[in-house]
């Protein structure tokens, strides 16, 4: 039988029930729609973040001391390393031609008070270059002047949140604050920038790096963020700080590099394994559509024993007869993986153009998939239904007797 | 051409065995008109079904074109019979969905047959039947007599060099019957070898040779013990 004779006999089946039909399509497209639509949402988020990530504008290279052996782990917090990463090292980062800024940083907790109101809080010894590696602003007063990183400056920059908890809406810039046992006045108050890069920085205080050296009695930092200068390579760049490490430490690169991209390409990860996991779930939809189709295609089956008898009795082989009821689940699942692409197509596009800062889109592999679910499922289920038909003794079907 | 050797067959019907075919003997040869009578239930359709492959005997010899067709796969049981077999049933058995060209494409699509020749085909076999100007009506919209020159029409498309038809009067009046008889003596007449059975005794006495069935067995066949096939005439 040709392609073309068995594509238009199953097309006739189609259009003598077309309602039967029309749910069966339905039920596929849904499915296949349901694939499509939810592993847009997993996409758009993923995309989101991307967004988010590129919109920071800078790229940006964190490196810890201590050299980190298992790949993909945390990085060491506090300092399981034989040789300090010092601000030296951190001047000497700096100095590679394809790197724009740094920040050395110094982290710890310290009782942060003004007049009776105390509290502990983050306290990051750091220099002038953080402003711009961050791309913070103060919103009231200045930022760090060159000289906090040579000098230890009693001056510091609080954090929007902290400013609010310890002057109200009094002006603090000007003020004195208490940071450990010192008194340091406030220079300025960073912007709101809400969280970023995994810290709220409305809940910090900014104080000069030599003056955290002296606070935490350490010299050695607890990071040196680079900003990579545009256009640079990142991979070169990282090389280069390997090669200053080394230089500097006797040989040693005992430094962990911790990459931007490779946070965005963590968060990827998450994203992917997510989206997977909601595409199984829209794949479930699918092989319920799948069963159904078996349903109805068994239904189908012993209403036609008279057409099957017949068909045997003019020269159908059994496998002609199977491939008729296969080619029959075919077809609908292909019409209905199209018609559930183009609709779920739509859906996004449409919600795509309500909310247009969350980046909807189908991954590409969401098609692909859920017509390969699909024409599984239909083939899988279609094939008792088949194989019962092509097993018919044709002059039972014929009399229209069940077996 | 169709030689049956003590062909048996038994139905089991509610735990009973029923013997629909008794040490059956039956030599037909080509271009022979035969009809077969006999009461109902004396294995008529049973027989016809034997003759078109549609069905097995338990034992005895079936050769069909001097080939032993007992050995043969499924598949080629199929092919054999679409090449060589025309059925044509009581109740017609077309497919409603399709139109009376359709319906009579059948054969030659399942045979792969390419599309323009089945046109001339279908087109020739209609003329034949008389019934080109209905090619495009569905079944629904024929009369009975048309719907059998219809079944005939499909019986024949494939040019099989056998015609089988069971009882293909019994569902129409007279006229139409007659209009029905005629077309297949026609067909005989141009070689085809047709086996007929009917209750109708008019239609049966027609035939050249006539058999009589009871109990699963041909009883009286007037020319069986000559044993020789007819040339058509
Ligand atoms: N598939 C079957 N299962 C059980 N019994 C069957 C089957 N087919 C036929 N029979 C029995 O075999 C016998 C012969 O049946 P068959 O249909 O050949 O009779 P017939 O001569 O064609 O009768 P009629 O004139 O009524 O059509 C009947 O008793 C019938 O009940
Ligand atoms: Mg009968």
């Amino acid at each position: 039988m040709r392609l073309a004779d068995q594509l238009r006999f199953n097309w006739q089946v189609f259009s003598g029930h077309p309602l039967r039909t029309a749910l069966l399509l339905l039920a596929v497209a849904i499915g296949v729609a349901a694939v499509i639509m939810l592993t847009s949402l997993g996409e758009g988020a993923r995309r989101y973040i991307d967004a988010e990530f590129s919109s920071l504008g800078n790229r940006l290279i964190v490196v810890f001391p201590g050299r980190n052996e298992t790949t993909g782990g945390a990085p060491p917090v506090y300092g399981n390393t034989a040789r300090d990463l010092t601000l030296e090292d951190a001047r000497a980062l700096g100095r590679i031609p394809s790197i724009r800024g740094y920040a050395p940083i110094i982290a710890g907790t310290t009782p942060v008070s003004r007049g009776s109101r105390s509290r502990e809080v983050i306290t990051l010894g750091t220099n002038a270059g953080f402003f711009d590696v961050r791309q913070v602003t103060a919103s009231q007063g200045r930022v760090f002047p060159a000289r906090a990183e040579t000098d230890a400056l009693a001056i510091c920059v609080l954090g929007d949140k902290l400013k609010q908890e310890l002057f109200g809406n009094d002006w603090a810039v000007g003020e004195w604050v208490r940071i450990g046992d010192r008194r340091m006045r406030v220079i300025g108050v960073l912007e709101d920038k809400g969280e970023s890069f995994g810290m709220d920085m409305s809940d910090i205080v900014l104080i000069p790096v030599k003056t955290a050296e002296q606070i935490f009695n350490t010299p050695g930092l607890f990071r040196v963020i680079l900003e990579l200068g545009e256009g640079a390579d990142q991979d070169l760049a990282i090389e280069r700080i390997y090669q200053v490490i080394r230089d500097r430490h006797e040989g040693e690169d005992d430094v962990t590099v911790v990459t931007q991209d490779s946070i965005l390409a963590a968060f990827n990860n998450i994203l992917t394994v997510l989206t997977l996991a909601i595409a199984a779930i829209g794949a479930i939809s699918l092989v319920v559509a799948g069963i159904l189709v078996m349903n109805i295609s068994l239904i189908s089956v012993s209403q036609r024993r008279g057409e099957i008898g017949l068909l045997k009795a003019i020269g159908a082989s059994r496998r002609q007869v199977r491939e008729l009821f296969l080619g029959e689940s075919m077809l609908l699942m292909v019409l209905g993986i199209v018609l559930g692409a183009v609709f779920a197509y739509g859906v996004v596009y449409v919600v795509r153009g309500l909310y247009p800062a969350f980046p909807l889109m189908p991954p590409w592999w969401a098609v692909p998939s859920a017509a390969l679910t699909a024409l599984s499922a239909g083939l899988l289920f279609s094939w008792l239904p088949a194989r019962r038909a092509s097993n018919l003794d044709p002059v039972l079907a014929m009399r229209g007797i069940a077996e | 051409m169709i030689e049956m050797r003590e062909v048996n067959k038994t139905y089991l019907m509610g735990g009973q065995p029923l013997q629909a075919l008794k040490d059956l003997d039956l030599n037909v040869g080509p271009g022979e008109y035969l009809s077969v009578m006999g009461p109902s239930g004396s294995g008529k359709s049973t027989l016809l079904n034997m003759i078109g492959l549609l069905d097995r005997p338990d034992s005895g010899s079936y050769r069909l074109n001097d080939e032993p067709t007992e050995a043969l796969s499924e598949e080629a049981r199929a092919a054999l019979r679409r090449d060589n077999i025309g059925f044509i049933f009581q109740a017609f058995h077309l497919v409603g969905r399709l139109s009376a060209f359709e319906n009579v494409e059948l054969p030659m699509v399942l045979a792969g047959v390419a599309p323009a020749e089945r046109k001339r085909a279908v087109n020739g076999v209609l003329d034949q039947v008389g019934l080109l100007s209905r090619s495009h009506h569905r079944p629904n919209q024929l009369s009975g007599g048309q719907l059998q020159r219809v079944a005939i029409a499909r019986a024949i498309v494939m040019k099989p060099r056998i015609l089988l038809a069971d009882e293909p009067t019994g569902n129409l009046d007279q006229q139409s019957g007659r209009d029905i008889v005629e077309v297949l003596e026609n067909l005989n007449q141009e070689g085809i070898t047709l086996i007929v059975v009917t209750h109708d005794m008019a239609m049966g006495k027609r035939a050249r040779r006539r058999g009589q069935m009871v109990d699963g067995a041909i009883v009286s066949d007037d020319l069986q013990s000559s044993g020789a096939a007819h040339a058509p005439g």
